[in-house]
């Protein structure tokens, strides 16, 4: 392996990082735990590339012909399907996770822009429900927060099945998180590390769930549409049992997505990357006829209009972002690097979400940190951020030449390795070879 | 207004009948409702909200007057899985048996199980008072937060499994108890709490002859001691 010192030989397998993690654990007796998603080299969206148009393709031109970005969730079964006017939402973070002023944030800018965001694990503040016009209601093992005039105030029902960073993992919120407010939502004594379930505690498979869902509809009037969001690991399964079960709206979580507090070694190595998993929903969702009749919602790792189009392009019909949105909202701005620096990190390396001691104000329950970030300007940040990864994936659809978003398809892509290839199901550059396939 | 109204689920649909039972959601009162011809359906009577009373003739199926609030809802029959999951309050009172997870995450409200109550009875309840004549399968009140699981009969293995602040009485035998949950002191004013309770659901058993259960609360904070418990 490299060394930083000629002579010095560090092992591949013992190295520093390893060491320091032995010495740690030793020292500490515990697994480290934190927020964000996966650190280590993943195959991801960027080992993709579009063709674009050239002879044997007509270009749209840019910033003169149009080229729409709406999407209709829901239109299965739900009297009132959600409509965004771009192919992305914002993912499901706790009220207790992220402070009150940053989930009001993440919804002004989700509205500034016309599309939703979602509750999370301990119920839906009234901040959110007022600043957020589409909001999702998340149903989770937990239950924290539970409450059928909620449900029937949302725009649309999750039902959280697990997430890409601890696909077969509860939700975790420490002591120190835990302030009288979280405390009250989530009916527990305040200071006491929070685990919430895997399980949910009243259906146990497929079968129930269906009935489960059906009961759901029951308490909405059918009025709601109900998502599934399933962490990645077996997916074209999950998909298949999903759509069985009456999901109206699939949300599938590769491995690169994020969370506000778990082991490091469940996200490093539980589940699969998003790339491989957004081919295995929609292969499900095409074999049983329901590609674009049920929607399918990407999350995991996320970060750039490239990402988006790529995942419409493997037949998503929207994203979510859940990190890139907290990093637009001031996560790790080099403007902090000093106080971080004090937590024993640096700027554009914390991620000790669970902690509840992030001077941006965002993943804390301190007031007076919380104080730090402004809604209306967070806001305007995530409407800015929304808005360029919305922009840079009409760019790269009208130089495929589409007209609209979802008509970016996987004839558009190439990859740049044998493993994207295989996983993602698209052709290695320059060849017409998929590995798996004839 | 017709004083009582009759819904017979051999004549109409489980829609029917919820969206009439909508209708009132957020009155102060309403008709008397009467379903017949339950036939084991599932979600039957779920999200009322106003204070009804509900009569269901017959076993029902799964999640029956689920989320609950205000209303009264007697089911003269067994009942499927999830029986009143998430009551937020009122009454909801089974004649017969009650199938796994019953009362699962309650937040208020009553709950009434004449019968037996299989595994998992209250289940991360928060709140709900929970009183079942007979015996509880195993599992129950697994993470249960806050309320009362009262009951009257045996409790299979684990009792209170991961228990956080509900209370647990058991007046028979307990087969086991799950991690964190111990056997404390029943104090006077529990005493009276409890008759209280025991009287409100119409069950005649004196709160002296139960013992009461609860978390030795050694798994609020995690400890690499405890890791043997987890």
């Amino acid at each position: 392996m490299t060394t930083r010192d000629p002579g010095l030989h560090e092992s591949y397998l013992f190295n520093r990082d390893v060491i320091h993690e032995i010495q740690r654990a030793a020292t500490e007796g515990i697994y480290d735990i934190r927020g964000s998603g996966a650190k280590r080299y993943l195959p991801h969206f960027d080992d993709l590339v579009f063709l674009g148009a050239s002879m044997s393709r007509y270009p749209l031109e840019g910033y003169r012909e149009r080229c729409d970005t709406h999407v209709v969730l829901g239109t299965r079964y739900a009297k009132k399907p959600i409509e965004l006017k771009i192919p992305i939402t914002v993912a499901g973070m706790s009220f207790g996770a992220l402070s009150a002023q940053a989930k009001e944030a993440l919804g002004r800018g989700a509205s500034a822009v016309g599309t939703s965001t979602t509750t999370g694990d301990g119920g839906m503040t009234s901040e959110e429900r007022l600043s957020s016009k589409l909001l999702v209601y998340q149903v989770l093992p937990s239950r924290y927060g539970m409450n059928p005039d909620d449900l029937r105030l949302a725009d649309a029902i999750e039902i959280v099945l697990g997430q890409g960073a601890k696909p077969g993992g509860g939700g975790m919120l420490l002591g120190q998180k835990i302030n009288a407010r979280v405390a009250g939502m989530r009916d527990l004594p305040p200071n006491i590390d929070q685990r919430s379930a895997c399980r949910h505690p009243d259906w146990t498979g497929p079968d129930d769930l269906e009935i489960k869902i059906r009961e759901l509809r029951e308490i909405t009037d059918w009025e709601k549409p109900i998502y599934i969001k399933i962490g990645a690991s077996r997916t074209y399964y999950d998909t298949l049992l999903a759509v069985k079960a009456g999901a109206d709206v699939v949300v599938v979580d590769g491995m690169q997505g994020g969370t506000a507090a778990t082991q490091n070694v469940f996200i490093e190595h539980v589940g699969i990357p998003t790339l491989a998993a957004v081919r295995q929903a929609v292969e499900a969702l095409t074999e049983l006829d329901m590609h674009r009749k049920v929607q399918l919602i990407v999350s995991g790792g996320i970060r750039s209009g490239a990402d988006v189009a790529k995942a419409l392009a493997m037949g998503a019909d929207a994203v979510s972002v859940g990190v890139a949105a907290l990093i637009a909202l001031g996560d790790n701005a080099p403007a902090l690097d000093a106080e971080y620096r004090q937590l024993g990190s640096a700027a554009g390396y914390y991620d000790d979400w669970q902690a509840g001691r992030d001077p941006a104000g965002i993943t804390t329950q301190d007031d007076e940190l919380a104080q730090r970030l402004d809604p209306i300007m967070g806001g305007r940040r995530l409407a800015n951020y929304l808005r360029t990864l919305t922009m840079e994936t009409q760019i790269i659809a009208r130089a495929c030449g589409k007209s609209h978003v979802h008509n970016l398809e996987p004839e558009d892509l190439a990859a740049l390795t044998v493993e994207a290839a295989a996983m993602a199901g698209v052709p290695l550059a320059g060849t017409s070879w998929i590995p798996g396939r004839r | 207004m017709s004083t009582e109204q009759i819904f017979d689920l051999g004549q109409c649909t489980v829609r029917e009948l919820n969206q009439a039972l909508h209708d009132f959601n957020g009155h102060r009162a309403g008709p008397h409702f009467r379903v017949r011809n339950a036939q084991g359906d599932h979600a039957l009577a779920v999200g009322i909200a106003a204070p009804l009373s509900v009569d269901i003739e017959g076993h029902v199926g799964y999640y029956c007057a689920g989320m609950n609030q205000h209303a009264t809802v007697t089911i003269h029959g067994n009942a499927g899985t999830g029986l009143a999951e998430n009551i937020m309050s009122g009454v909801v009172r089974v004649k017969g048996n009650a199938s796994q997870a019953a009362a699962a995450t309650g937040r208020g409200g009553l709950v009434v199980i004449e019968g037996d109550a299989a595994a998992r009875c209250g289940i991360s309840m928060k709140g709900v008072d929970i009183v079942v004549q007979g015996s509880v399968g195993h599992m129950s009140g697994f993470m249960a937060q806050r309320g009362r699981l009262v009951v009257c009969g045996n409790a299979g293995a684990a009792l209170g499994d991961s228990l956080y602040e509900a209370e647990i009485y058991v007046r028979g035998t307990v087969a086991d108890l799950g991690a964190d949950c111990i056997e404390k002191e029943l104090t006077a004013a529990q005493i009276v709490a409890l008759n209280t309770l025991l009287e409100q659901a119409g069950v005649s058993a004196k709160a002296a002859d139960f013992k009461r259960f609860g978390s030795a609360r050694q798994l609020y904070h995690f400890n690499i001691d405890h890791a043997d418990a987890y």
